[in-house]
């Protein structure tokens, strides 16, 4: 078999979360009662216009700056013309000739190489309405609450090459979205999706192969997995002897399979023509530039900021950078200047991730402060208690809302290492406990074991372990 | 004389001298619909509600109320004008029953102004026609002549005026759609520069052209309605920012020093000789009154029908998409799944010149065509924009024939489309180029049928062409709207 390359561009939707839709004064929000989210312009009423939310137009040049974008200052929006029931104008208003952001990047990490991936445009538009099912009615139902919220749609070059870089790429995105707090991006409720155009080619080729897009890519996962089975499709197709047809398809996720949606013949024409109801976009160079000015540090700069100030390695500088909440907290614990970064990295992805993940709770809901957080750390470090006592310490925190300070009080946790208390403590144990003593000596090193755990159990637990075990070793060998 | 018969400002100065009461305005009304509507068919929709306002201004006068010069005043509604609960039509199968649920601005405006709706309008459907012909609902004949049409697509208001069932009305003008109707019935009919009235709420034709006007028996009606019902609207982000003028109270009668222009192009081998004639003999009383004339050319004049019907049609093909009988208005009866149903709904929904429209537009956006036709008249829309701007340094307003010969036969153009589309050979100019424009009653035909002059003026220059009405009107020593044995 010859050696195929899988080439990948991504088209990523994003819902923006202005306060109101992007045409008309409607509310902009998930999961209310169907069709109360609307207004006669939104539901595209006869004789309706539309109006120009003009924040979605900042939120999409923000995206722009971030994704180092050239921010067009005069753009029209036009009209995109399809039937559905879905879209009660007939139409979206969206952008086509000429994009409010273009020629941009996005540098991604795989496997610890760095790789630039070109962003071709990044447009505005608006969202369509939802169709529902239900097994008491025989057709289908229309909850137009959706119809008119504000939209991104990023375009990337075909400079993807795999599926793992795919998801490098949708995941930074992602973080980008919310460190510049433009979107809810909760998957869930779809405020992220993505059409994957995938071709294959042989490696060494510089010409792209026929591509198809797969639509109703609802998770990243999804489109890892899609882009693989695709791959695996078009190669075998080509193996066969076979052609790739243009055309777009299916992506099920539940199947693990793609099927042809329309083929290229069956292309819809979507008559895109400038929209005549709104203005050309006009936006002042010196506003451009202010909204520049608001794009905070973006993920690729913490990571390596955390690594060559903070020591972090990769892997743990990028799963805290990733995830703004890690950040934001990592960030102001850091700050504080009260304990190492590296050991508030290791809470972070240890203790805490668990937590989160556990509960599903984001860490800044709960009275988990950096204050706090960097206090713990602080007490551990300058070895006031133990590693096992801080993490008991973590829950209180979580559930009582105390100070580490008053917690390690009332719960007696803080440990003692004082050396002439410890030493006393250590011979006593020693002397009531000659057999385990002598089988140390006689070769059963299992015996240090027992006896540190003794000195523990006879210090009530509060004696530092490290250095009971540290002394009780000494005296045993000499 | 009769209620109905006077303008709107004489009823106004009535009712500030309590000469009358709104309530006996509107029945005087009534009882002309009464009398002639069978005859005419001006109205799709009556407004069973207009008594109740016409009661509400005449408690307002009781109470000593400051009034809108307008207070009292029936006014009638093109039917593609958006009435809260008031059935709105757009002369459609599509629409026949729909009732909007908010009202456009200018209905707003009027309601605010204390006008009384009468009801609504016959038109063209969705305003696609020059001759009230191509309504779903019924023909509406012309008050001077009944076997003749009343122009279009305003048709209804027009006829409304010319026949006194309104004392004014409200129109919309895509490429002629109040003038023409205007000059065919021997009213005044303005269209307002682009962006100078609020479009929310008037159902789309050709959204980059379509302007909301008036109707009325006199130059100082329109303009009282004009200031009624301009200004910016923040729910129309195509309306512009004008200075709110009150057009009526600064009304200059005198035609002394008007420069007016006189394009060769809208006097050739198309137009009627009687209609020319009668221009001319206006255009030399205007100069006998101290105005000067200038020569001026409008070349790409020529290029103005085919630009107009690529530019609207492509617009309107993608604005009636939404009547997919999925929301509101007709749903075919009997259909197999999606496609079948829209298919169904539009083909039983839509009347045939609609329809040739739609495919007409769709035709000139599809791929492969686009650039051929829609983006190559955009280009000449340009053209013909920078050639009136160019004409404007020379002169102040343009006068033409607002119609290329009077009113024809019912039944008499219908099956010729391009004919048809010729009668708005002399105003689909301006809305191309968003200029003002207003028509008003000019001379006569042989068998006794109105002609039109037409004034175009520059981008809000709405003072200048209502004070050259307002000088020939005078010149006139009145207009005589009103059909006559009807």
């Amino acid at each position: 078999m010859k050696e195929y390359e899988i080439v990948v561009g991504l088209e990523v939707h994003a819902e923006l979360n202005t306060e109101s839709k992007i045409y008309c004064n409607c509310r902009n929000a998930f999961g209310l009662e169907v069709n109360t989210q609307v207004c006669p312009i939104c539901m595209g009423m006869p004789g309706t216009l539309p109006t120009l939310n003009e924040k979605v137009v900042d939120y999409a040049i923000k995206m722009g700056h971030a994704l180092n974008c050239k921010i067009n200052s005069v753009c029209k929006q036009d009209r995109k013309n399809y039937f559905y029931p879905d879209l009660p104008k007939a139409y979206q208003i969206s952008q086509a000739e000429v994009p409010l952001c273009e020629h941009g990047h996005l540098d991604i990490m795989v496997d610890g190489v760095e790789k630039s991936i070109g962003v071709t445009r990044i447009h505005i538009e608006e969202d369509a309405g939802k169709l529902l099912h239900d097994e008491s009615f025989s057709g289908s139902l229309v909850d137009l609450n959706r119809c008119g919220v504000p939209l991104i749609e990023i375009v990337s070059e075909p400079d993807i090459r795999s599926s793992s870089e795919a998801k490098a790429y949708l995941e930074t995105i992602k973080s980008i979205l919310q460190y510049i707090n433009i979107s809810d991006c909760k998957m869930q409720e779809g405020s992220i999706r993505c059409d994957v155009n995938v071709s294959v080619r042989e490696k060494g080729s510089t010409e792209f192969g026929t591509r198809c897009e797969m639509k109703n890519v609802n998770s990243f996962s999804a489109a890892v997995r899609g882009i693989e089975y695709e791959a695996k499709r078009q190669i075998e197709v080509l193996e066969a002897g076979g052609t790739i047809m243009q055309e777009t398809r299916r992506w099920d996720d539940a199947k693990g399979m793609s099927f042809t949606m329309r083929t290229k013949e069956d292309a819809q024409d979507y008559r895109y023509f400038p929209e005549p109801d709104l203005r050309t976009i006009v936006v002042d160079e010196a506003h451009i530039q202010e909204l520049k000015g608001c794009i905070p540090e973006l993920p690729n700069a913490k990571i390596s900021r955390y690594v060559k100030q903070h020591g972090l390695s990769q892997i743990d500088a990028t799963l805290i950078a990733e995830d703004i909440d890690k950040s934001k907290l990592y960030d102001e614990c850091v700050s504080l200047n009260r304990c190492k970064p590296k050991n508030i990295s290791n809470w972070i992805l240890a203790d805490i991730s668990k937590f989160t993940n556990d509960t599903g709770r984001s860490i800044l809901e709960t009275p988990l402060t950096a204050e706090r957080l960097a206090d713990l750390i602080a007490e551990v470090e300058k070895k006031t208690i133990s590693n096992s006592a801080a993490k008991k310490v973590f829950e209180i925190i979580i559930k009582e809302d105390k100070e580490p300070a008053q917690i390690i009080e009332e719960q007696g946790l803080a440990q003692n290492s004082d050396m002439g208390f410890l030493e006393q403590l250590v011979k006593d144990v020693l002397a009531a406990n000659e057999k385990s003593v002598t089988d140390y000596k006689n070769g059963k090193t299992n015996a240090l074991g027992y006896i540190v755990g003794q000195c523990m159990k006879a210090s009530k637990g509060k004696a530092n372990p490290g250095m009971v075990k540290e002394l009780v070793t000494k005296y045993l060998n000499e | 004389m009769k209620l109905y018969e006077k303008t709107a400002a004489e009823l106004s100065e009535m009712l500030r001298n309590k000469e009358c009461s709104a309530l006996e305005i509107l029945n005087d009304v009534n009882d002309r619909i009464n009398d002639v509507e069978g005859k005419v068919g001006a109205y799709v929709t009556l407004n069973e509600k207009a008594a109740e306002s016409a009661r509400a201004v005449d408690e307002a006068i009781a109470r000593g109320e400051e009034l809108h010069p307008l207070a009292g005043i029936p006014i009638g509604i093109k039917d593609n004008i958006s009435t809260k609960g008031l059935r709105t039509t757009c002369s459609s199968r599509m629409l026949e029953n729909y009732v909007p649920p908010f009202n456009a601005t200018v209905i707003d405006k009027v309601n605010d102004a204390g006008m009384v709706i009468t009801g609504k309008m016959n038109m063209d459907e969705f305003a696609m026609g020059s001759s009230t012909e191509t309504s779903y609902i019924h023909l509406t004949h012309n008050p001077h002549n009944l076997e003749c049409v009343p122009g279009g697509s305003s048709g209804g208001s027009a006829a409304a005026v010319a026949a006194g069932e309104a004392i004014v009305t409200l129109g919309s003008d895509t490429g002629g759609s109040i003038r023409q109707p205007a000059a065919l019935c021997g009213v005044v009919g303005m269209k307002p520069t682009y962006g100078s009235v609020s479009r929310y709420g008037l159902v789309a034709f050709a959204s980059s052209l379509d302007q909301i006007g008036s109707f009325g028996k006199s130059v100082k009606d329109v303009a009282m309605v004009q200031s009624a019902i301009c200004g910016y609207d923040k729910m129309d982000a195509t309306s512009a920012y004008v200075e709110n003028t009150d057009y009526a109270a600064n009304l200059r009668d005198s035609v002394r020093g008007l420069k007016i222009g006189v394009p060769a192009e809208y006097f050739g081998d198309g137009i009627d000789d009687d209609a020319k004639g009668s221009v001319y003999s206006a255009i030399k009383a205007l100069e006998a009154n101290g105005a000067e004339i200038r020569k001026i050319s409008l070349p790409s004049t020529e290029f103005a029908i085919n630009t107009y019907y690529i530019i609207a049609s492509a617009e309107a093909s993608s604005n009636l998409a939404r009547f997919d009988g999925v929301k509101y208005g007709y749903r075919a009866k009997d259909y197999d799944g999606l496609t079948d149903m829209y298919e169904k709904t539009r083909s039983e929904g839509f009347g045939d010149e609609v329809k040739r429209r739609i495919m007409l537009g769709t035709f000139v956006l599809s791929s492969g065509f686009y650039d051929a036709y829609y983006k190559k008249a955009k280009l000449v829309q340009r053209k013909i924009s920078n050639e009136f701007s160019q004409a404007f340094k020379e002169c102040d307003v343009i006068a033409t024939p607002t119609v290329p010969a009077s009113a024809f036969k019912i039944g008499e153009n219908i099956g010729d489309p391009l004919k048809m589309y010729y009668s708005d050979v002399c105003t689909v100019t301006v809305n191309i180029a968003g200029l003002p424009a207003i028509s008003l009653p000019c001379g006569k035909s042989k068998d006794g049928m109105p002609f039109g002059l037409q004034f175009i003026g520059s981008k809000f220059a709405e003072q200048t062409i209502l004070d050259a009405a307002y000088g020939y009107e005078k010149i006139c020593g009145g207009f005589d709207s009103l059909a006559k044995n009807l």
